[in-house]
C-alpha cells in the first residue's frame, strides 16, 4: 500500500440544515482525483445516508474517508444511543426517526439499505448507550 | 476539451481588482491577478452573477449589435417572453410586435409560441417509461452547462427536446421560406432577443448540436431602448397581436415551464446557488418522486437575466397583467408524436474540468498538499490573495498557479513574528512615525518601538 489520503470531518448534529455537507465535499474531492463517476456516486450516496443518520439519531459525530489504492473506506463514528437491532435497521422501510424529521422527507427507512446497496462492504459496530461506528468500503 | 466561447467578459480598463465578483462566482471561475479579474473559460457558465455585482461595471455580456439587421435581406426577430415584461403601462403585446417591425425586422416569431409546443411535447415525454427521472429542463443554458461539467450522473436527465429558442428559430425560418420562396437560406437572419449572456453563449457554441438555427443574438436591453421611442409614438391600437397564450408567456418566470406540464410532481427553483443545492440533492438521490425539475440560474427566472432592464419581479407582475385575457395555449403540436428534428442532435456530455492531474498518484499527492496547506491558512476566505476561498488558494498554490506569499494574512503574521523592520512599511506609506496609541479599534499591538 502506497500513499493513503485521509479526510476528516466533524458532523455537527445541532444543525440539521447543514447535514449532507461533508459528502458533497467528498464528492468534489473525488472528482478532483478523477475517479470514475460510478465510484463517486457510490461513495457519496453511502456517505450521505450515513451522515444523515448520525445527525438524526446520534446528534452528529465524525466522518473519516480514506483513499487507498484498492478501495475507499468511509468510517462514520458517533456517541449516540446505539442501535438495538441491527438486522431490523437494515430492513427497507424500517425507521425510528421522529415525526418532525419525517416531515422533512427523511426517515423513509432507506438509510442502511442504501449504504449496503452502494458499498462492497458494510460493518456496523454498535453498543447501546455508547455509540455506533459504521465502516463502509467501496472497491476501486 | 474544446474551447467554449463566452459572452461574459471583462473590461480590464474598468476593473479595479476588488473582490465583489470573486466572492459571488458560483463555479469559482474568477481570480484576481495583476490587479484585475481573470475569468477561467473552462469553469465559467455565463450565469451573469459577476455582471450583476460588479461595482465598476467592468463585467459585461458581449452580444451582437442591432446593426446586424443590415447583414441580412430578410430578418426575423425572436423575442424571448421575458422581453414583454420590460415595458411599463403596456396592455397589448401587439405594440411590441409592431415596434419590432417598425425597427426594421421583416417578421416577428414569438419564442413564447414555440414554448407552448415544447410544453405540449414535455407532457408527452415525461409519460415515457424508458427515461431517467426527474427530467431536468434544458431551457436555462447556465444549468445545462454546469451539469455537463459537474454532474456526470445528471447529464442523462436533461430534457432531450430542444429548448423553445431553437424550435422557434427552426419554425421561423420555415415560415420565411414558405412565404418568400425567392429567399435563399443565407438571406434570412434569425435574430434572437436574449435576456441573458448564457443564451448568447449557448447559441455561439452550438451547444444543442451542429445545426445552428439562430443567426445572431441581440440583447433585450438594446432592443428595449431602440423601440421605446417608436412605441411611444403609437396613437392607435396596433393591428398586430400576440399569437402566444398564458402558457408561453409564463415561461419568462420561474414556475411557468413547470406548471405548464400539468403534473404536480415538479420542482421549480431559481438563483444559481439554490439550483446547485437542488442538483446536489438530486445527485445524492435525495429527492424522489419528481417527474420534472425546472432550474433557472437567474432570480425570478429569465426575467432576471443580466441583459434585461426591469426588476425581475416587476417584470413578472407586468406579465401576469399582459397575459390575463389571453387563451391558455393557442399553439398546439400538429402531431401526436414528437418529430425527430425537435430533439437535440447530441445529448449533453460530461466534460469534467476539476481533475488535479491525469495521473492518480500525482493527483493524490497534490490533494494531500492542498489539505496540509489549507489547514495552515487563516481560513478567513478574505479574497485578498485573488482566490475566492483559502481552499481555492491552496489548490492554486499546489497547481503552481499562484505563489504562497500572496496570502496577505500569513505575510502579516510573518512580519510580526520575524520582526521585519516596520519602518519599511511606514516609509512606503509616507508616514513619519509609527504611533497606534489611540487604539480606537481596540486592536492590541505590541507598541515596543
Amino acid at each position: 500500500m502506497s500513499e493513503i489520503l485521509k479526510f476528516h470531518f466533524d458532523i455537527d448534529g445541532s444543525d440539521f440544515s447543514s447535514a449532507g455537507a461533508a459528502s458533497v465535499m467528498v464528492k468534489k474531492k473525488l472528482r478532483q482525483l478523477s475517479y470514475d463517476p460510478e465510484i463517486i456516486r457510490k461513495v457519496s450516496i453511502a456517505m450521505y445516508e450515513g451522515e444523515i443518520n448520525m445527525v438524526i439519531h446520534a446528534n452528529g459525530g465524525t466522518a473519516d474517508v480514506e483513499i487507498h489504492d484498492e478501495e475507499i473506506i468511509i468510517i462514520l463514528s458517533d456517541n449516540g444511543p446505539g442501535i438495538a437491532d441491527v438486522e431490523l435497521a437494515m430492513q427497507e422501510g424500517y425507521s425510528t426517526a421522529r415525526d418532525s424529521i419525517r416531515n422533512l422527507g427523511f426517515g423513509a427507512g432507506m438509510g442502511f439499505p442504501n449504504m449496503k446497496k452502494y458499498t462492497d462492504h458494510l460493518q456496523v459496530d454498535t453498543a447501546l448507550g455508547v455509540g455506533t461506528t459504521v465502516t463502509m468500503k467501496v472497491k476501486l | 476539451m474544446s474551447v467554449y466561447n463566452h459572452s461574459v467578459s471583462l473590461d480590464v480598463e474598468k476593473c479595479k481588482g476588488c473582490t465583489a465578483c470573486l466572492k459571488r462566482c458560483p463555479t469559482e471561475a474568477i481570480r484576481i491577478h495583476d490587479g484585475h479579474a481573470v475569468i477561467n473559460p473552462v469553469r465559467c457558465i455565463d450565469c451573469g452573477e459577476c455582471i450583476r455585482v460588479c461595482p465598476s461595471k467592468a463585467k459585461k455580456a458581449t452580444h451582437d449589435s442591432l446593426s446586424v439587421l443590415n447583414d441580412y435581406k430578410y430578418t426575423i426577430a425572436l423575442p424571448a417572453p421575458s422581453f414583454y415584461g420590460q415595458f411599463d403601462n403596456l396592455d397589448n403585446i401587439g405594440y411590441i410586435i409592431k415596434g419590432l417591425r417598425d425597427l426594421g425586422f421583416d417578421d416577428v416569431y414569438e419564442v413564447a409560441c414555440a414554448a407552448e409546443l415544447v410544453s405540449a411535447y414535455t407532457r408527452k415525454y415525461i409519460e415515457r417509461k424508458d427515461i431517467k427521472k426527474p427530467v431536468i429542463s434544458s431551457a436555462c443554458p447556465a444549468i445545462t452547462r454546469i451539469i455537463s461539467t459537474n454532474y456526470p450522473y445528471l447529464c442523462e436527465n436533461i430534457m432531450p427536446i430542444l429548448p423553445p429558442i431553437d424550435i422557434a428559430a427552426m419554425l421561423a425560418r420555415e415560415k420565411a421560406m414558405r412565404e418568400h420562396p425567392e429567399l435563399r437560406d443565407e438571406d434570412i437572419g434569425i435574430i434572437f432577443i436574449s435576456p441573458c449572456p448564457a443564451k448568447v453563449s449557448y447559441i455561439k457554441n452550438n451547444f444543442a448540436g451542429e445545426r445552428n438555427y439562430i443567426s445572431a443574438t441581440v440583447s433585450v436591453r438594446d432592443v428595449y431602448f431602440a423601440i421605446l421611442d417608436i412605441m411611444n409614438k403609437y396613437r392607435e391600437e396596433p393591428t398586430e397581436a400576440t399569437e402566444s397564450g398564458i402558457i408561453g408567456i409564463g415561461w419568462a418566470s420561474t414556475g411557468g415551464e413547470s406548471t405548464a406540464i400539468l403534473n404536480h410532481r415538479y420542482l421549480a427553483a431559481d438563483g444559481i446557488e439554490n439550483c446547485i443545492r437542488v442538483l446536489d440533492s438530486i445527485d445524492s438521490s435525495d429527492i424522489t418522486q419528481l417527474d420534472f425539475v425546472e432550474l433557472n440560474a437567474c432570480n425570478g427566472g429569465c426575467v432576471g437575466g443580466a441583459m434585461t432592464v426591469a426588476n425581475p419581479y416587476i417584470a413578472q407582475a407586468r406579465l401576469h397583467e399582459l397575459r390575463r385575457f389571453l387563451p391558455v395555449s393557442p399553439n398546439r403540436p400538429a402531431s401526436d408524436w414528437i418529430p425527430d428534428r425537435y430533439f437535440r442532435e447530441k445529448l449533453v456530455e460530461y466534460n469534467p474540468y476539476s481533475a488535479l492531474s491525469s495521473d492518480r498518484k500525482t493527483a493524490i499527492r497534490m490533494m494531500q498538499d492542498i489539505e496540509d496547506l489549507t489547514n495552515k491558512l487563516p481560513g478567513l476566505d478574505c479574497g485578498s490573495c485573488g482566490a475566492p476561498t483559502c481552499m481555492a488558494f491552496a489548490e492554486d498554490v499546489v497547481k503552481k498557479e499562484i505563489c504562497a506569499e500572496e496570502c496577505t494574512v500569513l505575510l502579516k503574521k510573518l512580519v510580526k513574528e520575524k520582526e521585519i523592520p516596520k519602518e519599511l512599511l511606514y516609509a512606503e506609506l509616507g508616514l513619519r512615525e509609527r504611533d497606534c496609541s489611540g487604539g480606537g479599534n481596540g486592536e492590541k499591538d505590541d507598541d515596543g518601538e
